[in-house]
């Protein structure tokens, strides 16, 4: 038996939607996007183009809940299913598109740049927690322009993990997509057998962008998975509840769909958020805060009543440095997301509310996966009788179990081993180590990790024809070279 | 060596690193049907194994069933073997023999059995007492069979002056420093073990199996 946490009752999962719907009609959603609003009207929308307001009638929802997929799988390099989005699967990646990387010998927030995102696609890609790669960090040594797909172009040269990543502009979402197909094999391949989910985000309150709606478009007639980041921030751009702000997120989300399967139904699409309350002391968006993942615990419940994949933003800090809160907040992040049986859980990795990656807390934010991991697995009947069989034989002495064949044949079944960034060695042992803080062990757990790193063998002329088409973009933006990347150097 | 000895002694070693006193056993009882000296089925067979898992508990790669499994099938094939070495004549050179107890009045012993484990894995010959042990049961027995160590374990704040009491009985029966003292247990501390003239202690069962080999001058084995 999976654990689960409910924090809704059916009945109130029924006011939720009830409530999302009447949105729909009253106020409506703002939608930017004038081949989105086509869509909405032709299928029965009332459109005010002065407004750019569409009231949306909950039967043209229901059509769109009844054709989109409730479950689909991502692929690794070879073609191997490895993510699956759906039921109560859960999976975790780092968190995305932070802007810079923590200095462990500094602990400066440095500018991010190629080297720095790719020492963090090294240690997810070697941590068997990270069950996807993200587009983890904005690379700021190459122009604006290349932003979002050259992180692609670095997570497809150094991983062959299936990747969650999300593009800047309604043009690049079309280069990133055919970055993908160069690496599949062209691009019936990318769609048959999908790597990578695009992230597309709705604005707070019930706004549907011309990038995000363009978005939605776009993904949909590509055949190519698209993740709904909805994002109420309670009490500033959603209702101050906790309640009410996942209600506006069912809004957001079911409107999303409803255009994304207007331009093709049968696409598939993740009902998804970055939700955070709004800090009234100083006025940020804690996602490190337990009503936070409380609202994504609800909402996911919301998306799970309707059969839809799901995605959350947890396992992420507000703290600046590897501290005791960063690891009491993403841990706990981290537990609620699998007991919620979100199907990916983004955000591990991230200090300073998802601006700053550390490798350091990717490898430490395993371990508490590890253990949320654990705990989903949940209390196992392994033998005929729970206790009794164990005490034949018996002579009341204290290791008696530990002599017992069985304890040798299940204990890796029940106990999780943790890696060498948890300590649980005596005073002695942890002195004769070196007397190490989480942090330091840490720090040098990255090192074994990179240490040994090697990158994934691609196919050479498929490496050679992605080099030459982001070359190509580059020197469009005004960039002659790309930046030198150590391990892969194509003639 | 013939190719079938070389995988006798393989056999021997895997029987210990899996654990599995049966086979540990029924390969010592093959040894001595083919006339192999008992002396090397014991040091080029079953201590290989038991060497390895040692090394693997140390990096962290095996864990304490395995190791204690090990230790137990260990145990059974040097018993069977036991009646040949003294037919022989032979002795089996180990680290030192070392008695274990946990002191009169403490029946707490998980940490004294792995102590125990750790130690014979290590390649002391271990006796344990077992709990609740009055000092002339202890003393009795190092005396008995030439201990080089005795170790005593004691859990309780109440029971840990038991250990100053057996270590003053042995220095007025004059077998110190013959017999080394090593104490150990939760509330047991440095400063404890300094005030009772013990001859070391350790927190943990790792630290205990370098204090034994430093007790015994072999410190660096």
């Amino acid at each position: 038996m999976q654990p689960k946490l409910s924090l809704l009752d059916e009945a109130l999962i029924a006011r939720i939607l009830e409530e999302a719907y009447q949105l729909l009609l009253d106020p409506g959603i703002k939608v930017q996007n004038a081949e989105a609003r086509q869509l909405l009207a032709e299928a029965g929308a009332q459109v005010d183009e002065a407004t750019m307001i569409v009231r949306i009638p909950e039967q043209i929802v229901h059509r769109a809940l009844e054709t989109v997929p409730g479950e689909f799988q991502l692929y690794d390099y070879e073609g191997n299913p490895k993510v699956r989005y759906g039921g109560d699967a859960i999976q975790f990646d780092p968190g995305s598109s932070g802007i810079s990387i923590l200095i462990p010998e500094t602990l400066e927030h440095k500018t991010a740049e190629s080297e720095d995102l790719i020492r963090i696609i090294k240690v997810a890609e070697s941590l068997p927690q990270y069950d996807a790669q993200s587009t983890a960090i904005v690379c700021h040594d190459v122009p604006k322009d290349l932003h979002d797909l050259y992180r692609l172009y670095l997570v497809l040269l150094y991983s062959k993990k299936p990747i969650v990543t999300g593009a800047f502009t309604n043009k690049t979402v079309h280069q990133m997509m055919d970055m993908l197909a160069i690496l599949a094999g062209g691009h019936e391949n990318s769609r048959r057998k999908p790597r990578a989910i695009f992230d597309v985000c709705p604005s707070p309150p019930l706004i549907w962008s011309n990038f995000g709606a363009g978005q939605l478009i776009a993904l949909a007639r590509a055949g190519m998975p698209a993740e709904i980041v909805s994002m109420p921030l309670a009490g500033a751009a959603a209702p101050v509840t906790l309640l009410g702000a996942v209600t506006q997120h069912a809004a957001e989300c079911l409107s999303g769909i409803t255009i994304h399967q207007l331009a093709q139904a049968g696409s598939p699409i993740v009902w998804g958020g970055a939700p955070a309350i709004f800090d009234m002391r100083k006025g940020g968006t804690p996602f490190g805060a337990i009503e936070t993942a409380m609202i994504d615990s609800s909402y996911a419940q919301v998306g799970k009543s309707l059969g839809l994949p799901t995605h959350a933003y947890l396992g992420a800090t507000e703290a600046k440095v590897l501290d005791t809160q960063a690891g009491l907040e993403s841990g706990m992040g981290a537990l609620v997301g699998a007991l919620s049986g979100i199907n990916m859980i983004s955000g591990s990795g991230m200090l300073d509310s998802l601006l700053c990656q550390s490798p350091e807390k990717l490898v430490t934010d395993a371990e508490g996966i590890a253990m949320a991991k654990r705990m989903v697995d949940g209390m196992k009947v392994h033998t005929e009788t729970l206790a009794t069989g164990f005490y034949e034989g018996v002579n009341f002495k204290g290791g008696d179990f530990l002599k017992q064949k069985i304890t040798m044949k299940l204990f890796r079944e029940e106990q999780h081993m943790p890696g060498k960034v948890i300590d649980r060695d005596s005073m002695r042992g942890w002195r004769e180590s070196g007397s190490l803080d989480t942090f330091t062990r840490a720090r040098n757990r990255v090192k074994e990790i990179l240490a040994s790193y090697s990158r994934p063998e691609l196919a050479p002329d498929h490496e050679a024809v992605l080099r030459d088409y982001v070359l190509n973009l580059a020197k469009q933006a005004g960039m002659e070279r790309l930046p030198e990347l150590k391990e892969f150097q194509p003639v | 060596m013939s190719e079938e000895l070389e995988t006798l002694f393989k056999q021997m070693a895997q029987s210990i690193i899996d654990g599995d006193s049966d086979i540990s056993v029924e390969l010592a009882q093959k040894s001595i049907e083919m006339n192999i000296p008992p002396l090397d089925a014991i040091t080029k067979g079953f201590v290989v194994g038991v060497n390895y898992i040692g090394d693997q508990f140390g990096l962290g790669e095996a864990f304490l069933p395995e190791l204690v499994m090990a230790g137990e099938a260990m145990k059974a094939a040097v018993a069977t073997l036991e009646p040949e070495l003294l037919k022989l004549g032979e002795a089996r050179e180990t680290m030192g023999k070392v008695v274990l107890a946990t002191v009169e009045g403490d029946i707490h012993e998980i940490g004294k059995t792995l102590v125990g484990t750790m130690l014979s894995a290590s390649g002391f010959e271990v006796t344990d007492l077992g709990v609740d042990q009055p000092a002339d049961k202890i003393i009795g027995k190092a005396i008995e069979i030439g201990a080089s160590i005795v170790g005593m374990s004691a859990l309780l704040t109440t029971t840990m002056v038991r250990q100053r009491e057996v270590i003053e009985e042995m220095d007025k029966e004059g077998l110190r420093p013959k017999i080394k003292v090593m104490v150990g247990g939760a509330p047991i501390t440095r400063e404890w073990a300094t005030k009772i003239k013990a001859d070391g202690y350790s927190e943990d069962a790792v630290g205990a199996v370098k204090l034994a080999k430093d007790l015994v001058g072999k410190g660096d084995a």
